[in-house]
């Protein structure tokens, strides 16, 4: 290996993937067989995490920073004065066995620039994963990008060997990604996504009948979308990504705050902050949507276009449903302890199996793990001293800020004078 | 009534076991269970040494196995081996309040002992799951990829079936400095080793004879590329600690100041 060509190159081709922000390694069942290398588990595994606090679970590169596009909210625009580099299908390949067997990455996360055109760079990319798989009998986890536009032939190989692929949708709106991104069209992300979705069902089915079914990107697909680029508000976002969700069976949708990177008229100027409070609610929002069973349009409506950066998603809602509480934590559902401000999953868990054993009181729900400075104001238990005063909303709100600290809390202090 | 025992064992998971069973056999009063080297503190009490009978501890563990979830078994073992002062009282309560209950009750969070077992099983598997995720392996001149370890829990014993169907086709080895052993993985399976590092293995020159010529140039491309993907405008230090304790930054190569 020439190591101090490929240092370079991977200086430069790692730079310009890191705005990528999935890196996810779960959700792929992959075990070792014949004695090759890798074995996937289906849990993923950070190996180390950057200054700037993101998981490292997988080698991400672009195989080339050339691209045929001139995006405006991209670094590797076609306009942008930087310097490009490509790597050779065999040089990924040795990196990737390599840190591999270092036990340093779970697998590889390959992205390129479009160069030519959208075939020519989905074939170089399957190569890549091809390869991996078939001559270095590796089983680790493979992250490929969907090209837009590329064709369905391409699309349906990519799979065999991927666990997961994913198509940046960046823009969340069709008129946002037309001022920004003039030279793309809609349609043609929307195209793989649609093909990898098919296949996976189809996939699937198949499996039931026949066990040797190939996979299939056993992991799913997923995207990205650029917050605070072009003017949308929470809601336009969260309705996007719900769309995303409900109509291409989408793994996980990621929101990356926009970091500001050139002097384009069109998007924040380049001292302006990464907005990671505001990219913070809206995971938020997608943990709710997710796993704890609220709608979005419970979360973000008309009357609430964009969420309360002073308070969480969930707190935010729960003091607008006032109506809904107390809950009596030793004989509500489940669907109800999710909603209890200061109640996660894990404590909801815990409460509906301690709560077979006994009755339980503040104490107990301390000690397993409820956050009790929100949660107080929200429930009944096996104690006396609960919540009677009828505080409202506004109330409750300022107590909560009053007795606890937040991480985001001196970037909108000003505000909190207010009261 | 019998006055307060503390029972003493030689520190192994069958001997917790037959601690168990010998608490129960005799209608001890348990005050305290201790392993190997620590001094009694309360001069009250009775000491009895137990030795390690593998058909009471097998005994103890069939009769727990009855009653128990595959959940409840895990925790005990994962708490065992958090090696943390006292845990094995916890150990005895929860085996007591199962055979007293004659169900399960790994989700009577609400009991003292249940939760402290949760929450130490918990802990492990934390360490555990680190473990796999920060051991970083050089490729020796003998064609063995070696790593040192300090974890805070004696975790090796549970990250062996990680490693093995991971890495099946490299021999390599794990070692724990702390508690002064290692697995050695031949390409066939792993079995447990002991080495006397009698010279200084940081020094630069044993690091020439022992490593491979590639291998300190893959440390660096690995370094290159945690700095190349780091977003600058985003640091956040805290965060970064963390994730990544300072405790284990002598083992991971891309916190090592040396390798530019």
């Amino acid at each position: 290996m020439m190591f101090e060509r490929i240092k370079e190159k991977l200086e430069i081709l790692a730079d310009a993937a890191k705005y990528d922000v999935s890196c996810s390694s779960s959700g792929s069942k992959r075990t070792n067989k014949n004695k090759g290398l890798g074995n996937s588990d289906g849990m993923g595994i950070c190996h180390s995490y950057t200054q700037d606090g993101r998981c490292v679970s997988l080698l991400k590169i672009l195989l080339t920073n050339h691209c045929i596009f001139d995006c405006a909210y991209c670094v590797t625009r076609r306009s942008n004065d930087i310097k490009r580099a490509a790597f050779k299908v065999q040089e990924v390949v040795d990196l990737t066995i390599n840190f591999y067997r270092r036990n340093y990455i779970e697998g590889l996360f390959l992205s390129s620039g479009i160069f030519k055109d959208a075939d020519f760079t989905m074939e170089r990319l399957i190569r890549v994963a091809k390869k991996l798989r078939l001559e270095e009998n590796f089983n680790g986890y493979i992250h490929l990008k969907s090209i837009p536009g590329a064709s369905d032939e391409l699309m349906r190989e990519a799979g065999l060997y991927a666990d997961r692929l994913s198509v940046n949708i960046e823009i969340p709106t069709i008129s946002g990604l037309k001022k920004l991104a003039p030279e793309k069209n809609h349609s043609d992300f929307i195209k793989p996504m649609n093909k990898v979705k098919n296949e996976i069902i189809q996939y699937n089915s198949e499996k039931k009948l026949i066990k040797s079914t190939p996979k299939y990107a056993p992991a799913g697909q997923s995207t990205q979308m650029i917050v605070g680029a072009s003017g949308e508000s929470d809601r336009e976002i969260m309705l996007s990504a719900n769309y995303y969700y409900k109509n291409y069976n989408m793994k996980r949708v990621y929101y990356s705050g926009y970091v500001p990177i050139s002097n384009d008229p069109r998007l924040p100027s380049l001292g302006s902050q990464v907005p990671m409070l505001r990219e913070n609610r809206l995971y938020q929002t997608d943990w709710l949507m997710r796993f704890y069973g609220f709608e979005v349009n419970e979360l973000l409506n008309q009357q609430f276009p964009n969420l309360d950066v002073e308070v969480d998603p969930k707190l935010s809602w729960a003091l607008r449903n006032q109506h809904q509480f107390p809950v009596d934590v030793n004989i509500a559902e489940k669907e109800m302890l999710l909603r209890i401000p200061g109640v996660g999953l894990k404590s909801a868990h815990k409460i509906l199996q301690a709560r077979r054993f006994r009755k339980l009181n503040y104490d107990h729900l301390k000690a397993i793990g409820v956050a009790l400075n929100r949660a107080r104001y929200f429930i009944i238990c096996d104690s006396r001293g609960w919540e009677t005063r009828d505080l409202g909303p506004a109330k409750i709100k300022s107590l909560i800020l009053r007795n606890s600290v937040g991480k985001f809390r001196k970037e909108y202090s000003s505000q909190l004078s207010l009261f | 009534m019998k006055p307060s025992t503390s029972l003493i064992y030689d520190g192994t998971f069958h001997g917790l076991l037959t601690c168990v069973y010998t608490a129960f056999e005799e209608k001890l009063l348990v005050y305290n269970i201790l392993p190997p080297g620590i001094p009694q503190t309360d001069m009250f009490a009775e000491n009895i040494e137990v030795f390690t009978d593998e058909v009471k501890a097998k005994r103890v563990w069939l009769g727990f196995q009855k009653y128990a979830t595959q959940r409840g078994q895990n925790s005990i073992y994962y708490a065992y081996l958090s090696e943390l002062p006292k845990i094995e009282l916890d150990i005895l309560r929860y085996f007591q309040h199962t055979f007293n209950c004659k169900t399960s009750v790994d989700g009577d969070f609400a009991n003292v002992h249940v939760l402290k077992i949760a929450q130490t099983a918990k802990k492990v598997g934390r360490e555990k799951h680190r473990m796999e995720a920060f051991v970083r392996f050089q490729l020796t001149k003998d064609n063995i990829y070696f790593s040192n370890i300090e974890p805070d829990f004696n975790v090796l014993p549970i990250i062996e079936k990680h490693f093995t169907s991971r890495y099946s086709d490299q021999q390599w080895i794990i070692y724990d400095l702390k508690r002064k052993f290692g697995l050695y993985y031949d390409l066939e399976k792993a079995r447990v080793i002991h080495i006397n590092f009698s010279k200084n293995l940081s020094s630069s020159e044993e690091k020439e004879l022992l490593f491979d010529t590639t291998e300190i140039k893959f440390q660096q491309l690995w370094k290159k590329y945690f700095e190349a993907t780091t977003i600058k405008s985003r640091i956040n230090t805290r965060l970064h600690h963390q994730h990544v304790p300072k405790r284990y930054w002598k083992y991971l190569s891309e916190k090592n100041p040396l390798h530019n």
